[in-house]
């Protein structure tokens, strides 16, 4: 399965799970989905400047009767420890796809502290964490993902390992 | 002299009803917001924030995304702005029409001991959303003015800055339930709770 292909299905699983609003703070590992995100009328698409700013977006989304997802990259998951707070003690849903960096094949070692606790982190908050290691899995994993999050109202997280995205390609 | 964040909080939520779309959907910030808008008449269609901080405005984007007929409300305070500034960005390149941001601005952080806040040591927050893109910002110190920013928040994208006074006003605690708050909420939108 190329890149492509699997992201396309991750966002069609998104839109099969009735997704209607996706905030993201870039990264190369999303970058398909936030260009089908921004392509598709039925879909709002929230630029964000820090993750956090995605968890009050689900939770506002969820008050007012829509689904959101956040897209973030493993060192963003740090930013948005106390604002999972939100979500856990109203018992709303929220969904998040998670690229991993500092773990296959990393270059930059800023990478790698975040990148090591981010499971355990996002864990230890009270969230449950799901991993893609495969192309032919991610889709599938997304897509139980986002309904056991929507339909049990719980966090969820969906990994997708450094491995499965590739590891980012530095020139020197 | 500067204004009763209670009598300010009272005028500006007066009649919620008669917003366009109905009810106006109200979402207020961690602290003294949240007891202001408590106290000026509890409702289903308030949100108020116990935690969370940094996080109001936020949470007024999703809503009103979501419900474009309704106008969205988002009351906080210096403190709790402040902590998430970079939403103002974010809810400026949306151009949404039905969010408005109020502010209470008594420049301190008043939940922690009255500890002095960057809003009195420089920050002017109606010129940083201005500096982020919104369109329509403005500091109101005046109670004259206060009607007309009633007026203005249910017909405009607006983002209040407004200087009230530091003194203590009563303790008001509204519900800190979180999952009542957003039962009552959804139901209150005729959205399914269970």
């Amino acid at each position: 399965m190329t890149e492509q292909s699997w992201q396309d299905g991750v966002y069609a699983a998104l839109k099969a799970a009735g997704v209607a609003q996706i905030g993201y703070v870039p990264d190369a590992g999303h970058a398909r989905l936030i260009e089908r995100a921004h392509a598709d009328n039925d879909m709002t698409a929230v630029v964000l400047t820090t993750e956090e700013e995605g968890i009050a977006l689900s939770a506002g989304a969820w008050l007012g009767g829509q689904r959101s997802a956040l897209l973030m990259q493993s060192s963003g998951v740090g930013n948005c420890i106390n604002m999972l707070s939100l979500p856990i003690n109203c018992r709303m849903p929220f969904f998040t796809i998670i690229t991993m960096r500092g773990e296959w094949g990393e270059f930059n070692p800023w990478q790698v502290p975040m990148g090591s606790a981010t499971e355990a982190v996002l864990k230890a908050a009270g969230v449950h964490v799901r991993r893609a290691d495969r192309a032919d899995e991610v889709v599938d994993m997304v897509a139980a993902s986002a309904k056991f999050a929507f339909d049990s109202c719980i966090p969820v997280a969906v990994l997708l390992s450094q491995r499965l995205i590739g590891a980012k390609v530095w020139v020197k | 002299m500067a204004l009763d964040r209670r009598a300010v909080v009272a005028e500006l939520l007066r009649d919620p009803a008669d917003a366009p779309g109905g009810e106006m959907l109200v979402v207020t910030g961690l602290g003294s917001s949240t007891y202001d808008a408590g106290a000026a008449g509890d409702r289903p269609e308030n949100f108020y924030l116990w935690g969370a901080m940094g996080g109001a405005a936020m949470i007024g984007l999703g809503l009103a995304i979501a419900q474009p007929a309704r106008r969205v409300l988002v009351i906080t305070g210096d403190g709790e702005a402040l902590m998430g500034m970079g939403a103002l960005s974010t809810i400026a390149a949306k151009r949404l029409p039905n969010l408005a941001v109020v502010v209470l601005d008594n420049a301190q952080f008043g939940e922690t001991g009255h500890q002095a806040s960057h809003t009195g040591l420089g920050t002017d927050l109606a010129a940083v959303a201005a500096g982020c893109g919104w369109a329509n910002t403005c500091t109101v110190t005046a109670w004259e003015d206060i009607p007309a920013l009633r007026a203005r928040v249910r017909q405009e994208a607006v983002f209040a800055v407004v200087k009230i006074s530091a003194a203590e006003v009563p303790r008001f605690l509204p519900i800190r339930d979180g999952t009542r708050l957003t039962a009552r909420f959804r139901d209150a939108l005729g959205l399914p709770v269970d």
